[in-house]
C-alpha cells in the first residue's frame, strides 16, 4: 500500500486516505476539436513500465488534488507536486533524471 | 553459570504412564501406547496446573504451557488426521506453524473454527477439538480406499479422468469429490461469529519480525540506536529454537540470555514487544501486517479475539528463522515419523515424545542434537542413519561417546505402512533401496537440512539466491524489496538469512539490526553477543532416500503431506511437460492449501529439477504470498461488523421515521423510508395510500438527503455554465432552474434544481447519491483545470433538514403554521411563485422555501437548520392533521414523478444515456460554446437517429410491465440473439390512474406513438405495451403552478 | 424556533477512554486567501484567534481556528453567535473572494479523553498517535474507519473529534467498540 506525501498539507498519506485520479497532465479538448483529438483526450492513456505521472486526491484529508511522479515497476516515488500545473516542474524532472537517466513520458523528458 | 534449563534430572528419566485418564488410555492402547509424558523434561509446561480438554469427544488432560499438539502426544494420540486425497492416517510432523497434518476443528457453535493447527494452539481449560477429513471416524475411514487406488490417482488425475463426459462434472463428479476431499467443515452458515476483532495502526522506525535470538539481537542493536522498534513473535514464548538447540551465548545458556535480552528491551521506552503476534505480510512502502491472537489461548477473558496490526515501518528486519526439511523416503508420512527438530522440541519444551525406540535419519549434524536429547531423556535411539559416507563432526563423536549406534552412508529404505511406526528398513543411501536390515522402532526422526523462512522477505519482491553449501534458497542482500525512496526496506537476519550456527546467527542479526537502524536514520553499532556451538561438518543434499529409489518406494515417498503429493507425482508432471514450477504446483497441488508448502517446497522443486535435468536455481521457487500463515477473516474485517459493519447515514428525522413504520430503503449509505407502513397494511398498500393522499390532500417527504452545494465567486456563473448543460449564469436572483450535469463523455450523471442566491452565489441541489460525487466533480475541475477561476464550493447538505410539503393543501398547511406563529413568509402564488425561492420564517422557523415540484403537485421544499429538523417536522405533522397530512416515502416519490414523466437518475440513466435520449433538449443550452460533455455529444454515435429514446409505455390490459424488460425487434444479431429495440427503465402501478405505467427507451420511440411492442418477461409471459407520451398526469402542469 | 438538537443529545461512554458528544458547537467554514490581511483580521475578530499554521489549531478564550486546507479554515465560535458571526465575516470579506458558511448543524462533535484516548483513535485512524508525533494543537483530517473525520488535541490531552452529523451514531459506536475496556493495546 503506497504512501504519498500530500504537497499541500504535508501528510504522508497511505492509500486509504487517497483517491487515485488516473493520468496527469491531460490537455482538455472541447468543442471545435477533431474526432481524433477528442478521442485521444478522453481515452488514450499511457501505460508505461517505469516513470509515470498521476493525479491523486487527498480525499480523506485536505481534499486537494495533487500530482505524483513514480515508477510503476518499483513503486519508487520521485516526488509529489501541485495540481495547478500542466507540466512537471523542473525539480521533479531532475529528481527523476537522477534515478532514471534518459527517461521520457509523453512530451516530457 | 546456571545449570542448563532443559537438562534432565537424571539419565534414564523415562516415566511410567503419567496419563491421568486410564479409561481413555486403555481404549487407545489398541492403536499404540508409546507416546507418553516424560518425567523430567518440559521447560514450557507447568505440571502443577493440569488442564482438561477433549479430542473427538474424549476427555484428556494436559498442562498449562502445552500446545494442543504436545498434549495430544502426551495422551498418546499420535493419529491426528487423515490426508487430503488418500485419507492416509497422519500424525504430527512438526511442532510449529509449518505443521501440515494436525489440522483440527476447534470450539463449538458460534465459536467453531475449522483447520486450526494443533501445533500453534495453546491448550486451555475446556478446549474442544475435532479431527477432520475422515468418515465415519478417525480410526476407521472409508475414504482410505483411495489409498488402495493410489496407483490410479497420480498427479493431474482429476483433470484427466473427470473431463469426459462434460456434463458429468457438475452433477456427478464434483459433488462426490467435494465430499470425499477437502479439509475441515465450514462453520454453520446460520451462526454468527461470537467474537469481536479490531485493527491497530502503528508506526515505527524498525519492525523486527521474529522473537528468537536473532530477532532479539537485531532489536537490541536497533533499539540502542534510539530507533522506535516493534518486535513481533508468533508464539507465546520468546527465544525461538535456541533454548532447545543449546549452545552458549555470552557464556550463558540461551534461555538465560533471552530472559536478559527481553528484560533489557522491555525497559526501553522506544521498544514495543508483542508475543502471540505473527508478522503476516510485508507490502509496499514499509507496510506490514501483524496478526495478534489475544484470546485464542484464554477464551472468555473478554475483549477482541484478534487484533490486526497495520504497521508502517521505515525498515523491516525479518528474523523468521528456518524450517527443517523432511527426507523423502517410503513411508515418511506414517504417524510417528517426525522432523528431528520437532521431536527435540516435544521432549525439551513439553516433556513428551512420540515413541520409546527411535530411528534418526539425517544428512546433517543438527539431528544429532535430537539423538542426544532423546538419549538423555531415556528414549532409546535404535540407529542414527547419516547419509554422509564420512558422517558428521563433533556432535557425531559425542553421540558415539554416549553409545548411540551411528551408521554412515545409510538411509531409510522404507517405514512399514500403518497407523504407527513399527518397522524401519535400512539401506545404503547411494542405492536403490535393497534393505540391509530391518529394525523395530516406534518413531522416526528425520532431518533433510534447513531452509530459511524467506516468505516475508519475498512478499514484496525480495529476491533469493541458491546457497550450494546449505542446499537452500536465502535472501539475496543485493536485491531486497524496494521502498518509496527506491532503496531496500527489508533486511533478513539470523537463520532467516542463511546462517545456521549460533555465533553466526547472532553476528548476522546484529548486523541486520544496525543496517536497519542506519537506513531508518539512526547511528547504530553492530555489537553482537558471542554465540558458541559445536563445529559442524558440511551437510549433504539428499532429495530422495535412497538416492536411486525404485518406483514402488518413490510412490510412497511423500513430498507434500497436506496435499498428498509424492515424489512420483512430481516426476510424472515433469515427464508430462510441466516444466515451470508454478505449473507443476497447480498440476500436482504441491505446496498448495493452508501450509503453502512450508515443508515441501524445496524438496519438491529439487525433484522437479532432477527430473528436468536442470539445476534447482534455474527451476526457482513458486511465489510467496501473504499471509505467512492463515489468518482469520474476522481479523481482516476488524471492527467492521454488526452495527458498525458500514456507516449508516441518518437524517435529523430518522428516529421519527423509525418510530412511525418506515420500511427502509438504502440509498448510498443513507436509509430513506420507502414507505411508512401502518398496522395491518402491506408495503404496497402503504405506497398507494401515500400517493393518493398526497395527490388529494398533503404529504411530507424528508428530502434532507438531497445534496446542497453552495457555489460562490466572481467566476461562479461561468463555472456553472461549464458544469451544467443549461445556462445558469443568466438565472435571476430569487429564481430556480432544473439543471442537468453530464460527464466529459457526454452521459447524463446528475440532475437537480439550482437556485441563484445572490449576484455571485448559487445553490445547487444534487441527487441523494450525488452530493459527495458532484462536490468532488466540481472540486476536480476547479483544482485541476480552471484553477485560475475564482470559485469556492461548500457542501452544506447536512447543515439543512429539508422537507417537501406536497399536495393541494400544502399552502393551507403552511399558512396555518404562520397564523399560529403570528406571521411569517407570504407563501401565496403571487409572493412565492413556481420555480422561485425565498428566505424567511414559517411557523417561527427560520427557513428557505423553494417552490419546486417533483410530483406535479403544489409543492414547497423547505430547508431549516438540521438541529431544528425534527421540531419543524413535528410542527408540520401537528398543524397538518386537519388537512390529512401524511408522511410519504421514496416509492411514493418515484411513482408520482413517473406519473409526471420526470426522469430519475439511475433509472432512466445508466451511464450510457445522454440527455438528448430523454427528450431533455430543452435543458441543453444551444448558446453556450462549451460545457462538460458537449463535445462528446457531437460524436457520430451520439447524434445517431437510431438511438433509443424516452417514451411512455402502457400495457394493453393495465398490468405492470416487468422492470428492465427488453422489447424485441425483427431478426437476430451476429450472435444469433434476437434483436432488441428498447427496454423498460421505470415501471409502476399508478394508483392515481388505476393502471400500470412505465417509461422506457425505444428505438425511434417518439415517432412511434400508438404502436404496440412486445416485452417478453422472465415468467414466460409476453407483455404487450403501447407507446405513449411519458407524461401520464396533468400534462399541462396546472396543478404544480397554483 | 424550537430548542436546537445536537445529533446524539450528549451521549456518553466510558471505557479505555471517555467519549462524550459535545453538544452544539458553532462552526463556520471559511474559504479564502489565508494570507490576506483582511481575512486574517476578520478571523481574529470572529474567534479571537489567529490563522494557524498548516495542520494546527489556534485556540482563544472565545473560539478557535483550525487549518483545513490551503484555502479553508474551520472557525469555532459559540453556537448562539454563529449566525451573526457568519454574517459579520461575509460582510467583512465582501470585497474579497471568500466564502463563509455556517455548518454547525452539519457536524457532530465528540470529546475523547483519558489515558486510552490515543489508543482508541489508533484503532480506527491511519495516523501516528505517538506523543512525539501527535501533539497538543495538532489538527488532522483523515479517515475514521469508513468515514471522514477531523480532530485536534488540546493541552489537557483531550481529543476533539468532528464528523458529519449523519454518521454521528456510527462514529459513536465505533469509538465505543474501540474503547472496549478489555481491548487495551498498551503502547501509548
Amino acid at each position: 500500500m503506497l504512501i504519498l506525501e500530500c504537497p499541500y498539507c504535508g501528510v504522508k498519506a497511505e492509500e486509504t486516505e487517497l483517491h487515485a485520479g488516473g493520468e496527469a497532465h491531460l490537455k482538455r479538448f472541447g468543442p471545435g476539436s477533431s474526432d481524433d483529438e477528442f478521442h485521444d483526450y478522453l481515452f488514450m492513456r499511457e501505460n508505461p513500465k517505469g516513470v509515470h505521472f498521476e493525479r491523486w486526491r487527498h480525499v480523506n484529508g485536505c481534499g486537494k488534488w495533487f500530482h505524483a511522479a513514480r515508477c510503476t515497476t518499483t513503486l519508487e516515488v520521485f516526488g509529489t507536486y501541485t495540481a495547478q500545473t500542466s507540466a512537471p516542474p523542473q525539480e521533479i524532472r531532475d529528481a527523476i533524471t537522477a534515478k532514471r537517466p534518459g527517461w521520457s513520458w509523453r512530451e516530457f523528458e | 553459570m546456571r545449570s542448563p534449563p532443559n537438562a534432565p534430572a537424571g539419565a534414564g528419566g523415562s516415566s511410567n504412564d503419567p496419563s491421568p485418564n486410564p479409561i481413555c488410555r486403555r481404549l487407545l492402547e489398541k492403536v499404540r501406547s508409546m507416546s507418553t509424558r516424560l518425567a523430567n523434561q518440559g521447560r514450557l509446561i507447568d505440571r502443577s496446573k493440569p488442564i482438561e480438554f477433549t479430542f473427538n469427544g474424549t476427555r484428556m488432560t494436559g498442562y498449562a504451557g502445552d500446545t494442543l499438539a504436545s498434549a495430544l502426544l502426551a495422551n498418546d494420540q499420535l493419529l491426528v488426521g487423515r490426508s487430503f486425497k488418500y485419507h492416509r492416517p497422519r500424525g504430527l510432523v512438526a511442532s510449529g506453524a509449518e505443521e501440515p497434518n494436525a489440522l483440527v476443528g476447534l470450539g463449538t457453535g458460534d465459536r467453531f473454527e475449522p483447520n486450526q493447527r494443533a501445533t500453534t494452539t495453546e491448550l486451555f481449560s475446556g478446549l474442544s477439538a475435532q479431527s477432520q477429513n475422515h468418515w465415519p471416524s478417525l480410526e476407521f475411514d472409508v475414504g482410505v480406499v483411495n489409498n488402495k487406488l493410489a496407483r490410479f490417482l497420480p498427479a493431474g488425475f482429476y483433470y484427466k479422468m473427470f473431463i469426459h463426459p462434460r456434463p458429468f462434472w457438475k452433477h456427478i463428479y464434483e459433488p462426490i469429490i467435494r465430499k470425499s476431499a477437502g479439509l475441515g467443515q465450514a462453520p454453520d452458515q446460520e451462526l454468527k461469529d461470537a467474537d469481536t476483532y479490531e485493527h491497530f495502526y502503528f508506526f515505527c522506525d524498525v519492525l523486527v519480525v521474529g522473537g528468537g535470538v536473532a530477532g532479539l539481537q537485531a532489536a537490541l542493536v536497533a533499539a540502542k540506536s534510539g530507533a522506535k522498534v516493534l518486535v513481533l513473535e508468533q508464539n507465546a514464548h520468546w527465544g525461538g529454537r535456541a533454548p532447545v538447540d543449546g549452545g552458549m551465548i555470552d557464556g550463558d545458556y540461551p534461555e538465560a540470555w533471552v530472559e536478559q535480552a527481553l528484560a533489557e528491551l522491555t525497559a526501553m521506552e522506544n521498544v514495543t514487544l508483542r508475543n502471540r503476534c505473527m508478522g503476516a505480510g510485508v507490502y509496499d512502502h514499509g507496510y506490514a501486517l501483524g496478526y495478534e491472537r489475544l484470546t485464542d489461548h484464554a477464551p472468555g477473558q473478554g475483549g477482541p479475539r484478534h487484533r490486526m496490526w497495520r504497521i508502517r515501518a521505515k525498515q523491516i528486519v525479518t528474523a523468521t528463522g528456518a524450517i527443517e526439511r523432511p527426507l523423502s523416503f517410503a513411508g515418511n508420512d506414517v504417524p510417528g515419523v517426525m522432523l528431528a527438530s520437532a521431536m527435540r522440541d516435544y521432549v525439551v519444551n513439553w516433556g513428551t515424545a512420540p515413541g520409546k525406540r527411535v530411528v534418526v535419519a539425517t544428512n546433517n549434524d543438527d539431528a544429532y542434537r535430537t539423538a542426544l536429547t532423546l538419549h538423555e531423556a531415556g528414549i532409546e535411539v535404535v540407529r542414527l542413519l547419516d547419509t554422509r559416507e564420512t558422517g558428521g563432526g563433533a556432535l557425531m563423536a559425542e553421540a558415539r561417546e554416549k553409545g548411540i549406534r551411528v551408521e554412515c552412508g545409510r538411509g531409510i529404505a522404507k517405514v512399514k505402512d500403518g497407523k504407527c511406526v513399527t518397522k524401519v528398513a535400512i539401506c545404503a543411501q547411494n542405492g536403490q533401496g535393497g534393505a540391509q536390515e530391518e529394525v523395530e522402532a516406534d518413531a522416526v526422526a528425520m532431518s533433510g537440512g534447513w531452509s530459511p523462512v524467506v516468505h516475508l522477505w519475498s512478499h514484496c519482491g525480495g529476491k533469493l539466491i541458491w546457497d550450494d553449501a546449505q542446499a537452500h534458497f536465502r535472501p539475496d542482500p543485493e536485491r531486497p524489496p524496494l521502498g518509496a525512496d527506491g532503496t531496500g526496506f527489508v533486511v533478513a537476519a539470523g537463520s532467516a538469512n542463511g546462517p545456521l550456527e549460533l555465533g553466526h546467527v547472532l553476528a548476522d542479526a546484529a548486523e541486520a539490526g544496525a543496517k536497519a537502524a542506519k537506513a531508518a536514520g539512526f547511528e547504530a553499532e553492530a555489537k553482537p553477543a558471542t554465540g558458541a556451538a559445536q563445529d559442524e561438518a558440511p551437510m549433504q543434499p539428499v532429495w530422495l532416500m535412497p538416492a536411486r529409489a525404485e518406483i514402488d518406494l518413490r510412490m510412497k515417498a511423500w513430498l507434500d503431506f497436506q496435499n498428498d503429493v509424492k515424489v512420483s507425482d512430481v516426476q510424472l508432471a515433469a515427464r508430462e511437460g510441466f516444466e515451470s514450477v508454478e505449473h507443476t504446483k497447480r498440476y500436482t497441488t504441491l505446496g498448495m492449501a493452508t501450509d503453502q508448502g512450508k515443508l515441501s517446497n524445496i524438496n519438491g522443486l529439487a525433484i522437479l529439477a532432477d527430473s528436468l535435468g536442470s539445476e534447482i536455481p534455474q527451476v526457482g521457487t513458486t511465489t510467496f504470498r501473504p499471509p505467512y500463515h492463515p489468518i482469520s477473516m474476522g481479523a481482516i474485517g476488524g471492527e467492521a461488523r454488526g452495527e458498525i459493519f458500514q456507516p449508516l447515514r441518518k437524517t435529523p428525522m430518522h428516529d421519527w421515521h423509525e418510530a412511525n413504520g418506515a420500511d427502509w430503503e438504502p440509498v448510498g449509505h443513507w436509509r430513506r423510508p420507502y414507505a411508512f407502513v401502518r398496522a395491518g397494511e402491506s408495503v404496497k398498500e402503504a405506497v398507494s395510500r401515500e400517493i393518493l393522499n398526497t395527490r388529494q390532500n398533503v404529504g411530507l417527504l424528508d428530502a434532507s438527503t438531497l445534496g446542497k452545494l453552495i457555489v460562490k465567486g466572481p467566476d461562479a456563473g461561468r463555472f456553472l455554465d461549464m458544469m451544467y448543460t443549461n445556462m445558469m449564469s443568466t438565472l435571476k436572483v430569487g429564481k430556480c432552474r432544473y439543471g442537468l450535469m453530464c460527464s466529459e463523455n457526454g452521459f447524463l450523471s446528475d440532475d437537480g434544481v439550482v437556485a441563484r442566491i445572490d449576484e455571485d452565489t448559487w445553490l445547487c441541489h444534487t441527487t441523494t447519491g450525488g452530493a459527495d460525487r458532484i462536490h468532488a466533480h466540481m472540486e476536480e475541475w476547479l483544482q485541476t483545470e480552471w484553477w485560475d477561476w475564482k470559485v469556492y464550493v461548500a457542501n452544506v447538505t447536512e447543515q439543512l433538514a429539508q422537507v417537501a410539503v406536497v399536495g393541494p393543501k400544502a399552502r393551507m398547511l403552511l399558512e396555518k403554521l404562520n397564523a399560529e406563529a403570528g406571521g411569517g413568509m407570504d407563501v401565496s402564488k403571487e409572493a412565492l411563485p413556481f420555480m422561485e425561492w425565498k428566505d424567511g420564517e414559517i411557523g417561527g422557523f427560520t427557513c428557505r422555501a423553494y417552490r419546486i415540484s417533483f410530483s406535479g403537485e403544489l409543492s414547497y421544499e423547505i430547508a431549516v437548520p438540521a438541529s431544528q429538523g425534527q421540531a419543524f417536522w413535528d410542527a408540520l405533522m401537528t398543524a397538518g392533521e386537519e388537512f390529512g397530512v401524511m408522511p410519504y416515502g421514496t416509492e411514493c416519490l418515484h411513482v408520482m414523478r413517473a406519473e409526471k414523466g420526470f426522469i430519475m437518475i439511475g433509472d432512466e440513466t445508466d451511464g450510457t444515456v445522454i440527455p438528448q435520449d430523454l427528450g431533455l433538449n430543452w435543458a441543453i443550452s444551444k448558446k453556450k460554446e462549451d460545457f462538460i460533455g458537449k463535445r462528446a455529444q457531437e460524436r457520430s454515435h451520439m447524434v445517431d437517429p437510431d438511438r433509443w429514446q424516452l417514451v411512455g409505455l402502457e400495457t394493453l390490459d393495465g398490468s405492470v410491465l416487468p422492470d428492465g424488460a427488453y422489447a424485441l425487434g425483427n431478426g437476430v444479431n451476429a450472435n444469433g440473439q434476437k434483436n432488441t429495440i428498447g427496454r423498460v427503465t421505470s415501471t409502476y402501478h399508478s394508483p392515481t390512474l388505476g393502471k400500470g405505467i412505465a417509461m422506457g427507451l425505444v428505438r425511434h420511440g417518439p415517432k412511434r406513438m400508438g404502436e404496440v411492442i412486445e416485452f417478453p418477461g422472465t415468467d414466460g409471459t409476453t407483455y404487450k405495451a403501447k407507446i405513449v407520451d411519458p407524461i401520464f398526469y396533468d400534462k399541462e402542469g396546472e396543478k404544480q403552478n397554483v | 424556533m424550537s430548542d436546537p438538537l445536537s445529533a446524539l443529545a450528549g451521549a456518553r461512554y466510558a471505557g479505555l477512554a471517555t467519549i462524550e458528544e459535545a453538544g452544539l458547537q458553532g462552526m463556520i467554514t471559511l474559504r479564502g486567501d489565508l494570507s490576506s490581511k483582511t481575512l486574517q483580521k476578520a478571523v481574529k475578530a470572529a474567534t479571537g484567534a489567529a490563522v494557524p499554521q498548516t495542520r494546527r489549531i489556534a485556540v482563544s478564550d472565545t473560539g478557535a481556528v483550525a487549518w483545513m486546507s490551503p484555502d479553508e479554515l474551520l472557525l469555532l465560535v459559540p453556537y448562539a453567535e454563529v449566525v451573526d458571526k457568519t454574517a459579520a465575516l461575509t460582510d467583512a470579506l465582501s470585497g474579497d473572494h471568500a466564502l463563509a458558511v455556517n455548518i454547525s448543524d452539519a457536524r457532530a462533535v465528540f470529546t475523547l479523553s483519558g489515558a486510552g484516548a490515543r489508543e482508541v483513535l489508533g484503532k480506527i485512524c491511519p495516523v501516528d498517535f505517538d506523543v512525539s508525533a501527535f501533539k497538543p494543537g495538532d489538527f488532522r483530517r483523515t479517515r475514521m474507519a469508513q468515514v471522514a473525520a477531523a480532530f485536534w488535541l488540546d493541552e489537557a490531552e483531550t481529543f476533539h473529534i468532528v464528523c458529519f452529523r449523519s454518521v454521528a451514531q456510527y462514529v459513536f459506536n465505533l469509538l465505543m467498540a474501540s474503547a472496549h475496556p478489555q481491548s487495551k493495546v498498551g503502547v501509548y
